[in-house]
């Protein structure tokens, strides 16, 4: 063995595994550096213009010092549920046929679905501006929370569909065998069962969504006081950023790194919460 | 450690001068944590077959991966011990596994010919690996040659370019030989690879068996006894991670040295 | 955005329930045996509302084809092909040429790729073939992290720190190098083409690297102890069997990125630049399709200049659905395929 060990061809493919299997690891640390660097920034950046009167306050004029986004974290949270009350019972409802009845719609349906998921969610703003902002002759909250809702529907569907693939036939076959009707089986054993897990679904697309800028610019649009009804413009984090992050004023530039950190801290903790809550399900039934 | 109480030594069961091949010397191997083989010692004898057989989970087939260091692929396994091959430790430190299994061939349960790959491309992969250069005429030799000796030319010179995987499953597991036996290893191993296979396919895998043995020394795992009994010269027969017994397949079928060998040829448990 | 979504297929975080004890059913039986609807009325109404809303999901794709064709008429019928052969984007006269907006698009995509496929594919060949699966685990979870960073955080941070530091360091190395090729000559800005395929290509690799992993982990490991059975090193049991077992997956995967890099708005209207003309250097501002749409719609004036923005959005849904569609179909092939096995 030692002979062939010095065959000079055998090292050579030798060394090249080693390198090869070297720059994956190169690879592997590239790819993670962004995640540092950005969480880095944003942190730095951002705490240092992060106050109590950025959670309490309306945004100020430009060159006046100070000011906040109280409205735009209120109106992330009216338009996310707007998108919720919208998207949740449509895709829950969705996902249970896919998986529970599977008729002949629901191959073009899960299709749909998929496309759908892939779709820019600039192309969603304008959906909505010729669906919904046109008709009612202007930007309003409910515009906004319908492009949300719409991105909201096929993640929604398709992880409802997976989560109650995920309960035993047996199950069902067990309720319809003691007499219970079809649809109260999928509702108090199917849903039932799969409630978590089509729970961290929502709340995955909750997450989504809130983090979404394009399709709000021409649906909500913005405001820079609050919002007095749902047929009004409102203002969004992510929009709010974006407006203060390409102005020319440090001010706004420094409002909107704290307004990334909020964004992010919310969307963050909700997927972080989700990971934790199933993880910690999950380890009994390892 | 001292060896277990086999019925006998391998030496004084041999009387054909037959060199050993690999001596297995206290070998333990273990599986995240568990023990799946307990200091087992084992000569393998050059140009035989020798059979390892137990019921399932005893062992064997971890016994056989030990053999081309391919037990420790798998994360949360390791082994301890010496395997020598022609006097040479495979687990000295130093030792690279890439060199042992070029020289100590495998065949699996189940056939894996690499499914993008042609038939001809799949007999030569491993050969690729160590030459730098193919020339047409010798590739063609090789491929000839190692699809001979695996008892599948006849039904496979038509359709070299097909895919392997167009193959029967008997067909398959042949390639499979094929593709082991064309970067000319010493030592075979098989780690039951009739089981997926219909009889006929089986009984042309056992005819192949008896040929290969005059090149190189073969082991075969088996769950199936009269496979043992058909094909191979020693028996090891393993039970719950010890080697129960080892001798020649004659002694250990018809007269076993100790009561568990019995009850398992017998067919009282496994 | 996290990536297990993009994909729903099998993942293994994928939570098990826990299933109702036999009591637990019986009770839950016998509630519901208790003034429930008569069962056939029930069966029918539940089955047909969900179908409803099953439909709605079709009627949504639909309706987007519809809306955007109707809605891009005045520019389809004034433009027809020209639409992409000019380069011409002139509001004030009326005249919708596309050609620097698909230019941006597929040079910021061409980018974006270049570095996120080598990225994404040796981070899933780590996680897969050589990393402890502890450590894969956590870079995996790690990985999707970034893949949930808002875009428009991405685009903050490409504005202040990416921007500058390429300008600063990579452009003019590239320009020192490789000056010879017009891309890389002429000022260098902040707000670029490059800027842009660069961000675009952080946003990217999430996607890329947890579907090539998925895909990787779906390699039977026999495929793999077979290479090694042969002699092969580590290198080349990837080359030998994970990677053409995994390859139209791996394609799958790389169109899916493109797919993302195609349709991302925000990020890429904040960096690169908004300006709509064909720039030969990558260190120049130009625009993408869908940043244009995002930069310039409610400044739209007039029923046509609405028309062109709309249209340039129907090319971006033909284009997602397409790539979607295909890259799907792929990745299935192999991780799908590897499911029926098990």
């Amino acid at each position: 063995m030692s002979a062939s060990t010095r065959d000079s061809f055998y090292l050579y493919r030798k060394l090249k595994s080693s390198l090869m299997m070297g720059l994956t690891l190169v690879a592997t640390v590239l790819t993670l550096l962004p995640l540092i660097f950005v969480l880095a920034y944003l942190v730095s950046k951002g705490l240092s213009s992060l106050n109590f009167n950025f959670f309490t306050h309306l945004p100020k004029p430009v060159g006046e010092p100070g000011g906040g986004m109280a409205n735009a974290i209120v109106g992330t949270f009216e338009l996310v549920a707007l998108a919720s009350l919208m998207g949740v019972p449509i895709g829950i409802g969705a996902g249970l046929y896919l998986n529970e009845y599977g008729g002949s719609l629901s191959a073009p349906a899960r299709f749909a679905a998929d496309v759908l998921i892939g779709m820019p969610s600039i192309v969603v703003g304008i959906f909505a501006y010729v669906v919904v902002v046109r008709p009612m002759h202007g930007f309003s909250a409910l515009a906004g929370g319908f492009a949300l809702g719409i991105i909201m529907i096929p993640l929604v569907t398709r992880t409802t569909e997976e989560m109650v693939r995920l309960v035993p036939q047996e199950l069902r076959e067990a309720a319809l065998a003691l007499g219970v009707t079809r649809w109260r089986t999928t509702v108090s054993i199917v849903v039932r069962t799969a409630a978590a897990g089509i729970a961290t679904g929502v709340i995955l697309a909750i997450a989504r969504v809130a983090g979404e800028t394009a399709p709000l610019l021409f649906t909500a649009f913005g405001n820079r006081f609050w919002s007095h009804g749902l047929s009004e413009p409102i203002a969004s984090l992510t929009v709010q950023v974006y407006t203060y992050a390409i102005s020319p004023f440090a001010n706004w530039q420094r409002q909107a790194w704290a307004g990334a950190l909020v964004l992010t801290g919310i969307v963050l903790a909700l997927e972080l919460g989700v990971r934790w809550i199933t993880r910690g399900r999950l380890k009994p039934l390892r | 450690m001292i060896s277990l109480p086999a019925s006998k030594s391998p030496e004084s069961a041999v009387k054909v001068p037959a060199a050993e091949k690999l001596k297995v010397a206290d070998l333990s191997a273990y599986y995240r944590g568990k023990t799946a083989l307990r200091s087992i010692n084992l000569d393998i004898l050059a140009n035989h077959v020798t059979a390892i057989i137990g019921p399932s989970g005893c062992g064997k087939s971890t016994l056989v991966r030990c053999l081309n260091r391919m037990h420790e692929v798998q994360a949360g396994n390791h082994a301890e011990g010496q395997v020598w091959l022609d006097g040479e430790d495979i687990y000295a430190p130093g030792v690279d596994p890439v060199q042992v299994r070029r020289r100590i061939g495998m065949v699996f349960q189940k056939a894996t010919p690499f499914p993008t790959m042609s038939i001809e491309d799949n007999v030569t992969a491993g050969l690729r690996l160590n030459r730098r250069r193919l020339g047409r005429a010798e590739r063609d030799r090789i491929v000839e040659r190692s699809l001979r000796r695996a008892a599948l030319w006849d039904e496979v010179k038509d359709v070299l370019r097909q895919p392997g995987t167009s193959l029967s499953g008997g067909q398959q597991q042949r390639l499979c030989i094929a593709r082991a036996l064309a970067v000319e290893p010493e030592v075979l191993l098989m780690d039951e690879p009739c089981s997926a296979l219909d009889p006929i396919s089986t009984a042309r895998i056992e005819e192949l068996l008896l040929e290969l043995k005059a090149s190189y020394t073969i082991v075969l795992v088996t769950h199936n006894m009269q496979q043992a009994a058909r094909a191979s010269d020693y028996t090891a027969f393993l039970l719950n991670g010890d080697l129960i017994e080892f001798g020649e397949t004659n002694q250990i079928f018809t007269n076993p040295g100790r009561q568990e060998t019995e009850e398992y040829i017998t067919g009282r448990f496994g | 955005m996290e990536p297990s979504r993009k994909l729903p297929a099998r993942n293994d975080a994928e939570p098990r329930p826990p299933q109702p004890t036999r009591q637990v059913m019986a009770a839950i039986a016998e509630k519901a045996r208790v003034g429930s609807l008569p069962g056939l009325l029930g069966d029918r109404l539940f089955r047909w509302s969900t179908a409803t809303l099953a439909l709605m999901v079709i009627a949504l794709l639909a309706g987007f084809a519809v809306v955007l064709t109707m809605q891009s008429r005045l520019s389809l019928v004034k433009f027809s092909f020209r639409f992409f052969t000019s380069s011409n984007w002139d509001p004030v006269n009326e005249q919708f040429g596309a050609l620097p907006f698909v230019y941006g698009t597929v040079m910021t995509s061409a980018i974006a790729l270049l570095i996120a496929v080598p990225l994404s594919l040796g981070s899933a060949l780590a996680m897969v073939e050589m990393l402890p699966q502890w450590l894969a685990t956590r870079i995996g979870f790690m990985v999707e992290l970034l893949a949930a960073i808002p875009s428009v955080v991405y685009g903050l941070w490409g504005i202040f720190v990416l921007g500058p530091w390429l300008r600063d360091n990579i452009d003019p190395l590239l320009a020192g190098y490789l000056g010879f090729l017009p891309i890389f000559q002429g000022p260098q800005l902040s707000v670029s083409l490059l800027t842009a395929g660069v961000l675009l290509s952080v946003m990217i690799i999430p996607y890329i690297t947890a579907v090539c992993t998925e895909v990787f982990r779906a390699v039977p490991q026999n495929q793999r102890e077979a290479a090694l059975a042969l002699g092969a090193t580590r290198w080349e049991m990837i080359r030998m069997a994970v990677v053409p077992y995994g390859y139209s997956g791996v394609v799958g995967a790389i169109i899916l990125g493109l797919g993302r890099a195609l349709g991302e708005t925000i990020a890429v209207a904040m960096v690169i630049g908004n300006r709509p003309e064909i720039a030969a250097s990558l260190f120049m501002p130009s625009s993408t399709l869908a940043s244009a749409i995002a930069n310039e719609f409610t400044e739209a004036t007039g029923d046509l200049y609405l028309s062109a923005l709309v249209e340039l959005g129907l090319v971006l849904m033909v284009l997602a659905v397409v790539l979607n569609a295909a890259a799907r179909a792929l990745v299935m092939g192999v991780v799908g395929q590897q499911g029926e096995r098990r």
